[in-house]
């Protein structure tokens, strides 16, 4: 299949900017990858000869080993930059850093950051291919495509009439906004829900509800995406302390039975057992905590294909 | 011989003497005259001001110099000459220095060189703590004896109340006024914009409107039961603004400033994540724009304050997160201003002038801002209708860091007189005779 005819972005940087429809190429793409996958012989040729680097200036595994995979499934050949071994600790500028990467003749860039917009930042500076592994709290638009392709696997591609409950430590989150986006434009209900200090009003400006009421936000959903608190982001302001969160907001069997049966549990990793999630639920049978990963490894390698075949037209083959 | 101005046929605003007409102004020796006699027209320099606005020279109170310590920035030659650029025949540096000029000995190097450098009068803060720590009072009678105006912390706001108390207070008995950046620190510990809805779409740290009411408020109340005079620095708070109304009604000897990208540039402006668009307080939401305007309008707010921050353009062209805050101002001022004020319908020109003249210079008892007769020949002509692209290659200033970067203004100094001296001919600085 080609199925890029109408992508036209050189860069992943924002679910924001995307229109249903580019969102559909993505997820149609990604179907065919993901049938690629039992295949014995995993690599598609389409990026062979190209080098990804990903540019790491936070801390992550799953996201990275994700895009190594899903890049290593298309042939290219990956670089890994962390911040603690590039030159950024000796006092270089994002700016060097990026033009030195494209200098090395890096194909494509992928950037995990904790300054929101320095994706887009790094998008204006090099004319290769700049991929959001997630900007501050801004956006992590992959997180987001893996999420809503894990939900249409079972809903379908139009998500109208279905509800989304994002629970959790959403001020500091870039998961939930990019989820927020791309939700919303595939047709769903978005409420978000947990303590006021991490879910402020503000964010019903985006076209969601805000809730700091638990029940009444999860009995009708349809999908429960938890996030983690992320306790080492937090100032100590923003709540008392992690018990008093998960006797609050934690997700246990009490709650749980709330939920109408078959209502899906999303998380997007890494578990704090026992604080945000009862740890039987992260294993029950309404969880797709392990199906979100394995379908980032697709939604990853239809970006960069979608992506790199921007730059490159002659890249647009038949790629399956 | 001496020297003779006549400035001829221009529309001549001096807002302090309730003037607006076409016709002419006379300077004799660096200072405004009423008349000349047709011996003196004879050997007058004229100066044909057709279709030219004729104002006394803009006094700006708010302004970073960089001189002592980070001159990579700015110093006082480039400094002085972006003032003179914009039509500012005055301005007020702040202490931030490195080091900070929170002793005699700095104010005299700054004086030094002022006296060196500068193609526009120059008149230095002090601060208010020892290094702007906000801990001991700063030797502020020396400070005013060495020739501070007012004095300053300025970007770092004292945060301890009782200092603050007592710097008013002491300042108060030598009629120093105290400028005050409001801003409470604990609120705005890692914020890189305004808080609202555009920070939570931009995954931004918001920085909350009551950082500055707080302090806002704390400043009235002191000022009220010292009678000092304090001086709050570029207002963005609609609620700030009218905490300030009600103090004024009360007759509390509270004086504001709003600055012109405050006036004109909202929060909405971050998305592209642009650095120039970083500064602190951050740009607000239009709510709070138009309420500063409304302060402006009726008196709540004094005059307008450039707050012209100069930093590089590596500092400034990173991460948002990482550019340092502030942006140049005094070169994009008055275009800024007209189109935001007079061309969007909020006020006349007289009354805009008013807030770039005779209003800041009143705020610090400047013998400034007027064209007085006997007052000194600072003058700025200006053709409030000439079209010109902000070029960050053109700028006087030695930084370019201005959200106005190739965007189209209207409005611009074609003259501007210092001491009856012609500092800016429209397109550079004449060499000083």
């Amino acid at each position: 299949m080609t199925a890029n005819s109408t992508w036209a972005h050189k860069d992943f940087i924002s679910i924001e900017y995307l229109s249903k429809e580019e969102l559909e190429i993505i997820f149609k793409l990604a179907s065919s990858f993901k049938q690629t996958l039992d295949r014995s012989q995993k690599k598609l040729p389409s990026l062979r000869g190209k080098t990804l680097v990903n540019l790491f200036m936070e801390p992550s595994t799953r996201t990275r080993v994700s895009f190594e995979i899903a890049a290593s499934r298309l042939s290219a050949d990956t670089i890994f930059i962390a911040a603690s071994a590039s030159s950024l600790v000796k006092g270089e500028t994002l700016r060097d850093t990026a033009r030195n990467i494209v200098a090395l003749n890096a194909d494509l860039l992928v950037v995990r950051h904790s300054a929101a917009g320095s994706a887009l930042y790094l998008s204006k500076i090099v004319d290769i291919p700049v991929i959001n592994a997630g900007d501050g709290a801004h956006a992590h638009p992959t997180q987001a495509l893996l999420d809503c392709f894990t939900l249409r696997e079972r809903w379908g591609s139009d998500f109208t009439g279905k509800k989304v409950t994002i629970l959790g430590d959403i001020l500091f989150s870039r998961v939930a906004r990019s989820n927020i986006w791309a939700l919303q434009k595939l047709g769903a209900k978005v409420t978000l829900v947990g303590p006021a200090t991490l879910v402020p009003e503000y964010f019903s400006s985006m076209g969601v509800e805000v809730s700091h009421d638990l029940k009444s936000a999860l009995v009708d959903t349809d999908a429960l995406m938890l996030l983690r608190i992320q306790h080492e982001r937090q100032t100590s302001t923003h709540f008392p302390s992690l018990g008093e969160y998960t006797s609050m907001f934690g997700l246990n069997e009490m709650r749980a039975s709330w939920l109408k049966p078959g209502t899906i549990i999303m998380h997007p990793g890494p578990i704090n057992r026992g604080v945000e999630i009862d740890s039987k639920l992260a294993d029950s049978e309404n969880s797709v905590i392990l199906e979100q990963v394995t379908n980032g490894i697709v939604c990853r390698m239809a970006v960069l294909y979608l992506c790199a075949s921007a730059v490159n037209p002659e890249t647009n083959e038949e790629v399956i | 011989m001496s020297d003779i101005l006549w400035i001829s046929g221009g529309r001549v605003i001096d807002p302090a003497n309730k003037r607006d007409d076409t016709g002419d102004v006379f300077a004799v020796d660096g200072k405004i005259v009423a008349e000349l006699t047709e011996d003196e027209k004879n050997a007058a320099e004229r100066i044909e001001a057709d279709g030219l606005i004729v104002c006394p020279g803009f006094v700006d109170i708010h302004v970073h110099l960089r001189d002592p310590g980070q001159t990579h920035k700015e110093n006082i030659a480039t400094g002085t000459r972006a003032a003179a650029a914009g039509g500012f025949t005055t301005i007020v540096c702040m202490p931030n220095t490195t080091p900070p000029a929170d002793n005699a000995g700095t104010i005299q190097y700054i004086k030094d060189a002022i006296s060196r450098q500068a193609v526009v009068n120059v008149y230095p803060t002090g601060c208010i703590t020892v290094g702007r720590e906000g801990k001991r009072l700063a030797p502020t009678g020396s400070l005013k004896r060495a020739g501070v105006i007012a004095i300053t912390d300025d970007g770092d706001c004292v945060q301890n109340t009782e200092i603050m108390r007592r710097a008013v207070e002491y300042a108060g008995m030598f009629d120093l006024c105290v400028m005050d950046h409001c801003q409470d620190m604990s609120l705005t510990e890692d914020a890189a914009m305004n808080e609202g809805a555009n920070s939570i779409r931009f995954g931004l740290r918001g920085w909350p409107n009551s950082a500055e009411d707080i302090i806002v408020s704390r400043n009235v109340i002191l000022s009220s039961y010292s009678g000092a005079h304090i001086h709050l620095q570029h207002i963005t708070s609609a609620y700030a603004v009218d905490i300030i109304r009600r103090a004024k009604q009360r007759g509390t000897r509270i004086t504001a400033e709003a600055s012109p990208h405050h006036l004109s540039l909202t929060d909405e402006c971050i998305h592209t994540y642009d650095g120039n668009f970083k500064m602190n307080p951050p740009l607000r939401t239009e709510e709070d724009r138009l309420a500063l305007i409304n302060g402006l309008l009726d008196g709540t707010l004094d005059c307008i304050a450039t707050d012209h921050a100069p930093h590089t353009d590596y500092e400034k062209d990173r991460e948002f997160d990482y550019a340092p805050f502030g942006i140049i101002g005094l070169e994009t001022a008055l275009a800024v201003c007209l189109q935001t004020l007079v061309g969007g319908g909020h006020c006349e020109l007289p009354f805009l002038i008013s807030l770039l003249t005779c209003k800041p210079a009143d705020i610090l008892k400047l013998d400034k801002g007027t064209l007085s007769h006997g007052a000194d020949a600072d003058i700025t002509l200006f053709d409030p209708d000439l079209e010109w692209t902000a070029d960050p290659e053109k700028y006087q200033s030695r930084s370019s860091n201005s959200p106005w970067n190739g965007q189209k203004l209207r409005g611009k100094t074609v003259q501007t007189i210092v001491g009856g001296k012609v500092v800016w001919n429209g397109a550079s600085v004449p060499a000083v005779s």
